[in-house]
C-alpha cells in the first residue's frame, strides 16, 4: 500500500534560506504522525511546505503516491485538508457556514451545496461535538469552539490526509482532550492519515502512532512514542536538563537547585508530591528518602530534590541506603514525614522518623518551612 | 423567507420608486402617467418626450448601471485586500482614471476631434491600472490597512492636483465641460455612452457573479482558499482587472463618485445578514444602483435649478457610514 502522504528529501524554508533540510516522512492511512521540536525548529515550515503555502526549496511531496506539483488544484483539495494557526475573520458567517466551506471542492461552478453535502457538514459538526454552536456567528464563539469548527471544516472536506498545525494551542484541557479524541477517531474510523505538530509532549506521547523530532535543521529521529520517549533524547532535543522532564509521566519540572539540603522529607506512596512542589516554590533545597524506584514520589523527587535516597521497588532498603539517609538528616535543619503507613517494605522510614524525632528535628510542614525561611 | 430575499425585494421596490421619481421630477415637471405614456409609445417629438428620452432616461440608466458598478468594484477590492475599508475612490484608483481621461480629452479635443466612448473607457482603465499599480506597490511594503488607505488618499490627491493643473491651463473652451465632469456628474449622457457602459458593466458583473465561488473561499484567507483548490494568483489578477474595469467605466463617464464603492457593500451585508458573494454581488449592484440613483435625484433637485455634484451628495450621505464602520471595526479589535 502506498503512503497517503510522503515527503522525500524535502528542503523547506523562506526565501532560499533552508530551515529544515532532507525531510523524508511518510504517513499511512489511519496513522497519526506528530512533529515535535523546539520553537522555531521548523515544524510549521514543514507543514506549510506540504500544503503548498510555501514553495519547497527542494525535494517533493507525494499525495497517494503522486507528486503534488503534478496535481491540479482541485485534486490537491480533495486529497489534503488542513487546520492552520492563521486566524480567520469571516463576516456574517455562522459556524455551520464556515464548516460548509470544506465541501468547496465537491460543489459546482457557483459553489452551491447539495443536500448530501449538508449532511456531510452536519456529520462533521457532530463528530467534533459542536452541534450546539453550529448556528452561531463564528466570530462570536470561543477560541476552543472555533478550533473545533475549523477541525470539522477540515473533516467534511473528506480527504485521505488531514494536516494540523498546533491544533491544541490556546485551548483549555477539555478542548485539548476533545480535539485529540476527535483526531484519533478520524484516524481509526475514517482511516485518515493525520500529520500534525504539537507543543504538548505528554499529549503527543498519547495520541501519536509515530513521532518525528525536528531539531537542528533536520529530522533528528522518527519512531513510535516508546522509542522517542526512551532515555534522555527528548531532553537533548529541547536542550533542557535531563531531570527537568520525566519521560514516563510526560511532566515538566522546574530545575532543582544545587547545594546543601535544608529539609529532609520522609516520603512514600505519592504523599509528598504537593510538598515537593511547595518547597521548590519557596526556594528551599531539600532531600528525600527512602523511596522505592516504583513510587511516584520517587519520580518527582528525582527531578526536584537535591538528593534522593532510592531503594529497589518491592524490596526493603539496604543498610548503605539507610546510612545515607541518616547522614542527610544530620545535615538538614528539619525533617518532615509525609508517610502515614509503614509496612514491611518501608519499615526503615519509621526508624528514620524516630531518629529525626530523637534529634528534635521532626517538624510539621508549616513549622519546618517557617523555620528555614526565618533563618534565611 | 430568507432575510436577503426580503432585502432584495425591498431594494427592487425602492429602485422602481426612485426610477419613477427621477423620471418625473426636475425643472420640467411631468406626471407619472404622462411619463409612462411617453416611454411606452416612444414619443420623442414633444418637449416632455425630449426631456425624458434624451435627458432623464440616459441619466437614470447611468446612475443605475454605474452606481451598481461602483459598489461591485468596491466589493471586489475589499475581497482583494481582505478589509472592508477599501474602495476605488478611497484608494485613489478613481483619481488615476480621472487624470488619464482628462489628459486624453484635452489632447484629443485640442486637436479638434471628438472623444469616443470607448476611448474614454480605455484611457480610464489605463489610469485605474496605473493608480492600482502604485497602491499594490505600497501594499507590498505596508501591511497595515490604515496606512494603505492613507497612501491611497495621497495618490488620489496627487492625481487630482495634476488633473486640476491640466484643466486650468487647457485653452479650448470645450474643456469647461471637463470641470463639471471632474467633480462627478451623470448629466449629459448620450445613448451612445449608455450603450457602451451598459455592455461593459453588465459583462463584468456577470463575470464576477461566476467568480462567487472562489471569492467566497478567499473570505477565509488566502491559505485556506488555496487548500480549497482556488488558483490564488489568477483570482487576484481577475479581482484587480475586474474592479479596475468597473471603476474605470464609472470614472470615464461620470467622473469620480465618492464612497459608494466603500460603503454600499457594507450596507448590503448588514441589511441582508450574509457575506456570501452569490448574494452580495447582485446585492451590491442593486444597492449601488439604488443609492446612486437616490443621490443623483438629490443632486438634481435639492437646489434646482442649480445642480450640485453627485459626489458631494454621496460623500455627505455615505462618509458617516464609513466612519461608523471603522469605529465598529476598531471596537471589534478591542474585544
Amino acid at each position: 500500500m502506498s503512503s497517503s502522504l510522503e515527503t522525500r528529501h524535502l528542503q523547506v524554508g523562506y526565501e532560499k534560506t533552508a530551515v529544515v533540510d532532507d525531510v523524508t516522512l511518510e504517513v499511512k492511512a489511519g496513522e497519526v504522525l506528530t512533529l515535535i521540536g523546539a520553537n522555531g525548529s521548523g515544524k510549521s515550515t514543514i507543514l506549510k511546505s506540504i500544503t503548498g503555502q510555501l514553495a519547497p526549496l527542494g525535494g517533493a511531496v507525494y499525495l497517494d503516491g503522486r507528486e503534488s506539483t503534478h496535481l491540479k488544484e482541485h485534486e490537491i483539495a480533495r486529497s489534503l485538508s488542513m487546520v492552520m494557526t492563521d486566524r480567520i475573520h469571516p463576516e456574517y458567517m455562522t459556524c455551520r457556514d464556515v464548516v460548509s466551506t470544506g465541501r468547496y471542492p465537491y460543489t459546482g461552478r457557483l459553489g452551491i451545496l447539495q443536500q448530501a453535502d449538508w449532511d456531510e457538514v452536519d456529520r462533521a459538526i457532530h463528530l467534533v461535538h459542536a452541534d450546539d454552536v453550529a448556528g452561531r456567528n463564528f466570530m462570536k464563539v470561543s477560541d476552543g469552539q472555533r478550533q473545533r469548527i475549523m477541525l470539522a471544516r477540515a473533516i467534511c472536506q473528506s480527504t485521505p490526509v488531514l494536516l494540523l498545525d498546533e491544533p491544541t494551542s490556546y485551548l483549555d484541557m477539555k478542548y485539548k482532550l476533545d480535539i485529540l479524541t476527535s483526531i484519533r477517531k478520524m484516524a481509526r474510523e475514517r482511516h485518515t492519515a493525520v500529520i500534525m505538530s504539537l507543543h504538548e509532549l505528554d499529549l503527543a506521547q498519547k495520541v501519536s502512532d509515530r513521532i518525528a523530532c525536528v531539531g537542528g535543521g533536520r529530522i533528528r529521529k522518527v519512531g513510535t512514542p516508546e522509542e522517542i520517549f526512551r532515555g534522555s533524547f527528548l531532553q537533548e532535543l529541547f536542550d533542557i536538563d535531563e531531570k527537568s522532564f520525566n519521560t514516563k509521566l510526560g511532566t515538566m519540572y522546574l530545575p532543582a537547585g544545587t547545594g546543601k539540603p535544608q529539609i529532609f522529607v520522609i516520603a512514600g506512596g505519592g504523599s509528598a508530591v504537593d510538598l515537593f512542589y511547595r518547597l521548590q516554590r519557596e526556594n528551599i533545597l531539600f532531600a528525600a528518602g527512602i523511596l522505592g524506584d516504583n513510587d511516584i514520589d520517587c519520580a518527582v523527587a528525582q527531578s526536584c530534590a537535591v538528593q534522593t535516597v532510592v531503594r529497589r521497588g518491592f524490596f526493603p532498603a539496604e543498610e548503605a541506603q539507610i546510612e545515607r539517609a541518616r547522614q542527610l538528616i544530620d545535615l538538614c535543619r528539619a525533617v518532615i514525614c509525609t508517610a502515614e503507613e509503614f509496612g514491611p517494605y518501608n519499615e526503615e522510614n519509621r526508624r528514620l522518623r524516630e531518629y529525626a524525632a530523637a534529634q528534635g528535628k521532626l517538624k510539621s510542614e508549616t513549622q519546618a518551612i517557617q523555620e528555614v525561611l526565618h533563618e534565611c | 423567507m430568507k432575510r436577503y430575499r426580503v432585502t432584495f425585494l425591498a431594494a427592487g421596490a425602492g429602485l422602481i420608486a426612485l426610477f419613477i421619481w427621477n423620471l418625473c421630477t426636475g425643472t420640467v415637471q411631468i406626471s407619472a402617467g404622462e411619463a409612462f405614456d411617453i416611454l411606452l409609445h416612444g414619443i420623442k417629438d414633444s418637449t416632455q418626450g425630449h426631456v425624458i428620452w434624451d435627458i432623464r432616461l440616459p441619466r437614470i440608466l447611468a446612475a443605475i448601471v454605474l452606481g451598481g458598478a461602483l459598489a461591485v468594484s468596491g466589493f471586489l477590492l475589499q475581497t482583494f485586500f481582505g478589509n472592508p475599508i477599501a474602495g476605488p475612490y478611497i484608494l485613489g484608483i478613481s483619481s488615476g482614471a480621472k487624470l488619464t481621461v482628462a489628459l486624453t480629452m484635452i489632447f484629443v479635443i485640442s486637436r479638434g476631434f471628438q472623444v469616443s466612448s470607448l476611448l474614454m473607457v480605455v484611457s480610464a482603465f489605463v489610469g485605474s491600472m496605473i493608480a492600482m499599480g502604485f497602491v499594490l506597490l505600497v501594499s507590498i511594503r505596508v501591511r497595515k490597512m490604515s496606512l494603505l488607505v492613507v497612501c491611497g488618499i495621497m495618490i488620489g490627491y496627487i492625481c487630482s492636483a495634476i488633473t486640476d493643473f491640466c484643466i486650468t491651463f487647457a485653452e479650448d473652451s470645450n474643456i469647461v465641460n471637463l470641470h463639471n465632469w471632474a467633480l462627478g456628474s451623470f448629466s449629459g449622457m448620450s445613448w451612445d455612452n449608455v450603450a457602451v457602459f451598459t455592455v461593459i458593466v453588465l459583462a463584468a458583473v456577470v463575470f464576477c457573479f461566476f467568480l462567487s465561488k472562489p471569492i467566497g473561499a478567499l473570505q477565509l484567507g488566502e491559505n485556506y482558499a488555496r487548500n480549497m483548490g482556488v488558483n490564488i494568483r489568477l483570482l487576484r489578477v481577475l479581482l484587480i482587472v475586474l474592479s479596475s474595469v468597473l471603476s474605470a467605466c464609472v470614472t470615464a463617464f461620470a467622473g469620480p463618485i465618492s464612497f459608494v464603492g466603500i460603503a454600499v457593500p457594507h450596507l448590503v451585508k448588514m441589511s441582508s445578514g450574509t457575506a456570501k458573494p452569490l448574494v452580495l454581488i447582485p446585492g451590491c449592484f442593486l444597492g449601488g444602483a439604488l443609492i446612486t440613483l437616490f443621490c443623483d435625484g438629490i443632486a438634481r433637485c435639492a437646489f434646482a435649478p442649480t445642480e450640485v455634484s453627485v459626489s458631494s451628495v454621496t460623500a455627505l450621505l455615505l462618509a458617516p457610514v464609513v466612519i461608523i464602520m471603522m469605529v465598529r471595526k476598531q471596537e471589534g479589535v478591542r474585544e
